[in-house]
């Protein structure tokens, strides 16, 4: 008699481990191609998952088999109109040699030579943001943590009453007069064993003694009640202890310059490296907040909208939305609450006499305040003054500071893992 | 054609049964009445099986157990993850099907359904694994004596648990290494001649220590560096091992000088699994065969008795022509005789030459023409493997029908030959080319340990005998690499015609070696 058995209830993720185990092993050349699918993805599907492609020699399984060359028979079906001794010209490439001959050569060849498959939304990002780290992360964690947590923490003898745990007081109070009753209580059972043994033999009855004894079992009933059912030193108190919190929250602040020189490309690669960035965050903080602000000669707080497609033109003022990122924290976001990056985005234009006072308001007002500040500048030209200003700078805050410039669209990831490098502990 | 005027004339003799079912839907109550019936034809026709596991699964299963080689429970591996990933992404964009179902060599027979199949195909199915397969699992003489379809799950099971066991205790890519390099030697990691004691899980536990111990005391005997004088001298021109050693896995786990305990206990897991595969790669012809044939002859009697009605019967014809489709030479699709077409055809001949036997048939088959074709399809399954069976009961009748001709492919010369067609002249000659193609021996290359430099700098030879001038594929060098590994001294490996070494890989290079040696020099 056959068994039927209903397996579809079965967990039907058996190969996951095995999954695991290839990207494992290949995470060189998933890294490799989820930065190449990041640099050709639009902007609005960067959260999707991606479908990965490996040169398929690189994970070849070599088993032992023949090459071309000597002498090969082989037996084919669906003859027209060979007859024996027939010569054929040798088709190109080995063709007449498929088949059963060449095992698993060819049997998963058939002209791929890629391998391709899928990984899911989490898997990319992982691999994506494989091997960074938010700057300075750690040190808030240790350092600023301002806010706390109540966590109870076993009990203490003494707090308010509003604490009291009663159950461990009654416990205790129970625990004390056990012990403080020994004595007595071996004593009335020692007296009461030696009156019901007279009661039961009455020819040795001894009533003196039988009175003695019930007069001092009395006393000590008495004693034993007088010990107090509950006491000072019974009582417990629930205790509680504030553990810090490290912030989880952050906010980031996209500057962007919208001044006649910022063409609609320059835009977009922006908005990829803040898209980045907000993913990257998102990673590490339960709640983000964005500011976008952008500016020409003044600066705006505006919605992403606005942001990346209102059209603007103007000159180039970037102390204006550096002074507006300034007053914005320090009016919604305390730095001891909030852990606060700005992204700024510009392609270096800035009026010539503005750069100084760029550098003077970062230093004196907003470098403290921040967690970490990066500017790229996107630009396939040389340096812009504001560069140059940013590098003085930079030697100032090497951990909090940094800059990129990006090219082309393909520096975008590769720019954006560079500032967020794990650096050596 | 014969059958249906069959059923015609069942019916008009009324003793048709109604049909079980007749819709699209399967239920497990369907499967099993369905199972029993087939059970009872089965039996009819003498077919021998394992008791019957059923499981029904859906694809997302399915696609697990293609990755572990259809195994129900196997070790971890990358390479079955890169497997699963590559089957899900052809499975997903359509450019592969998946099987109906796979049927594991065990006792009991465990088969999978996939829950998508229609009732139909789900009896398509049974009769072609639970009672094909698995009949032959149990009857051919190859499995009888290479695998133990007793234990094989428990002893994958220990496998599975000694593999994670050194994994935590060496670390994943430890584990890794040793096993990459088994599996490119699975190969030649068979005993072709010597059956090897049969597995079992318990008794593998239980001696595995003591084996280790074993193992580690005799390898002293041959590394031993004491020099023992005379004798020695005398010995010096002796090889080691005396005879070549075509289990290459085996010589590895026994005399790799330098392999821990653990390290040869999972090149000998990969030793068993490759040997338990091993009738299966010879006889894919036989089996698919053999297992198209009962679906085909199962089906036709449950259509005569009337458990399955027209509609199925159709169904089942569709994809029992879509399965034993054999595209021709020069098609596009062509990749190679289709091993479920030859073995259907030869087993349905043996039939046909037993029940109407020609002329050529008697003169060519005296031994079967016009005998019970029953006892006739029997042997066959139960005393061959596909290159004797093929070397046997190829008939000029289904060489003609597949229009079979034999071509040779001479590196020597700028053109193909074709050496035989499928007239008198030829018949013998397709007929022994098509089984040298189904010997293994032929398609694989022979690779045997030919020596080991016992006293001196205990480097390996492997040596390729060579088949027909053939050479090694490209990837050989890699699997050198692989073995040396394993051996961790220098490996060479030669292709050999006759006592004349044509071409020789090493590994480390000769390059390499002479350029560490300058270094020392120069130190």
């Amino acid at each position: 008699m056959s068994i039927i058995i209903d397996r579809r209830l079965n967990g039907k993720n058996k190969s996951t481990v095995n999954r695991q185990r290839f990207m494992n092993r290949y995470r060189k050349h998933i890294k490799k191609a989820v930065s190449e699918a990041v640099n050709k993805r639009s902007i609005t599907d960067v959260e999707s998952g991606s479908s990965i492609t490996i040169p398929r020699r690189d994970l070849s399984e070599p088993i032992f088999h023949h090459g071309t060359g000597g002498l090969h028979q082989q037996v084919m079906p669906g003859n027209k109109e060979f007859v024996s001794g027939d010569r054929i010209k040798r088709p190109p490439g080995g063709g007449g040699q498929g088949g059963s001959g060449n095992g698993q050569a060819s049997d998963q060849g058939e002209g791929m030579d890629e391998f391709t498959f899928n990984i899911n939304h989490d898997e990319f990002l992982e691999f994506m943001f494989d091997g960074l780290e938010l700057p300075n992360m750690r040190e808030k964690q240790l350092h600023e943590t301002v806010e706390f947590r109540t966590h109870q923490a076993g009990f203490t003898t003494d707090g308010p009453p509003d604490r009291l745990n009663i159950v461990r007081s009654l416990r205790s109070a129970h625990a004390r007069r056990i012990a403080l009753s020994g004595g007595t209580r071996r004593e009335i059972r020692k007296l009461k064993r030696e009156l019901r043994e007279m009661e039961v033999q009455p020819g040795s009855m001894d009533k003196e003694r039988a009175d003695v004894i019930r007069a001092e079992l009395k006393e000590l009933n008495g004693k034993m009640k007088k010990l107090p059912f509950i006491d000072d030193i019974d009582l417990r108190y629930n205790n509680f202890v504030k553990v810090p919190q490290p912030s989880n929250k952050a906010v980031m602040f996209c500057v962007m310059d919208v001044s006649g020189s910022m063409t609609q490309e320059i835009k977009d690669m922006a908005k990829r490296f803040f898209i980045l960035l907000y993913l990257f965050l998102q990673r590490s903080y339960k709640q983000i907040e964005v500011v976008f602000i952008r500016h020409h000669t003044a600066a705006k707080e505006v919605d992403e909208d606005d942001f990346f497609y209102s059209r603007e033109t103007g000159g180039t003022i970037v102390s204006s939305a550096l002074e507006m990122t300034r007053d914005i924290i320090t009016k919604r976001y305390s730095p001891s609450d909030w852990n606060i990056y700005v992204a700024q985005a510009s392609d270096g234009d800035n009026w010539e006499g503005d750069s100084s006072v760029c550098s003077k308001i970062l230093v004196n007002g907003l470098m403290p305040l921040v967690q970490y500040f990066s500017y790229v500048e996107i630009t396939d030209r040389q340096h812009q003054n504001l560069w140059r200003e940013y590098e003085t700078i930079q030697d100032g805050y090497s951990d909090t500071f940094a800059m990129q410039q990006i090219k082309t669209a393909a520096d975008i990831y590769p720019v954006f893992r560079k500032l967020f490098e794990k650096k050596e502990a | 054609m014969e059958d249906q005027q069959e059923a015609v004339q069942n019916n008009s003799e009324g003793r048709k049964k109604e049909p079980l079912t007749t819709g699209a839907d399967w239920t497990f109550d369907l499967i099993q009445q369905y199972d029993s019936e087939l059970a009872r034809i089965a039996k009819e026709f003498r077919l021998d099986t394992y008791p019957n596991q059923i499981e029904v699964i859906s694809s997302e299963q399915m696609l697990d157990a293609y990755a572990s080689v259809g195994m129900p429970l196997m070790y971890n591996h990358w390479s079955f993850g890169k497997h699963f990933l590559s089957n899900q992404e052809r499975y997903q964009s359509g450019h592969m099907g998946l099987a109906y179902e796979i049927v594991i060599n065990s006792n009991p027979c465990i088969a999978y359904l996939m829950e998508e199949n229609t009732m139909a195909m789900q009896i398509l199915v049974l009769a072609h694994a639970s009672y094909g397969h698995n009949s032959f699992f149990k009857g051919n003489y190859l499995f009888r004596t290479w695998t133990d379809a007793e234990s094989i799950i428990d002893y994958l099971m220990f496998a599975k648990g000694y593999i994670s066991q050194c994994e935590e205790k060496y670390g994943v890519e430890s584990v890794e290494e040793i096993l990459d390099a088994s599996h490119a030697l699975m190969n030649q990691g068979v005993n072709r001649y010597k059956r090897p004691r049969p597995l079992s899980a318990g008794e593998e536990e239980k001696r595995q220590e003591e084996r280790a111990e074993y193992i580690q005391r005799t390898l002293n005997d041959i590394w031993s560096t004491i020099p023992q004088q005379e004798k020695a001298a005398e010995k010096s021109t002796e090889r080691f091992p005396k005879d070549p050693e075509e289990n290459i896995l085996y010589f590895i786990e026994k005399h790799a000088p330098l392999l821990e305990t653990w390290q040869r206990e999972l090149v000998r897991i990969v030793r068993k699994v490759a040997q338990y595969f091993y009738p299966q790669r010879q006889t894919q012809v036989m089996n698919e065969g053999w297992a198209t044939f009962w679906h085909y002859t199962l089906m036709h009697k449950l259509y005569d008795e009337g458990l399955i009605n027209e509609g199925y019967m159709l169904e089942f014809l569709h994809s029992h022509t879509s399965v034993i489709f054999q595209p021709e030479f020069d098609d596009r699709r062509f990749s190679g005789i289709n091993p479920y077409t030859l073995g259907f055809k030869m087993f349905m001949d043996i039939k046909r030459i037993c029940e109407e036997p020609t002329e050529e048939d008697k003169s060519w088959f005296p031994e079967i023409a016009g005998t019970d074709w029953l006892d006739a399809v029997h042997h066959a399954m139960k005393n061959f493997k596909d290159e004797s069976f093929i070397l046997q009961y190829l008939s000029p009748k289904v060489m003609r029908d597949m229009h079979l001709f034999s071509i040779v492919d001479n590196e020597k010369n700028a053109y193909l030959e074709v050496d035989a067609i499928h007239d008198d002249a030829g018949y013998r000659k397709v007929r022994e080319s098509l089984a040298a193609q189904y010997n293994l021996g032929n398609r694989e290359p022979n690779i045997q340990v030919y020596n080991v430099n016992v006293k001196g700098d205990r480097s390996l030879t492997l040596r390729h005998f060579m088949h027909q001038g053939r050479p090694l594929g490209d990837s050989s060098a890699e699997i050198v690499k692989h073995i040396h590994r394993l051996w961790k001294f220098d490996v060479k490996l030669e292709s050999a015609e006759g006592n004349d070494v044509k071409k020789t890989i090493s590994c480390p290079k000769e390059s390499e070696k002479s350029r560490s040696g300058a270094i020392i020099e120069m130190a």
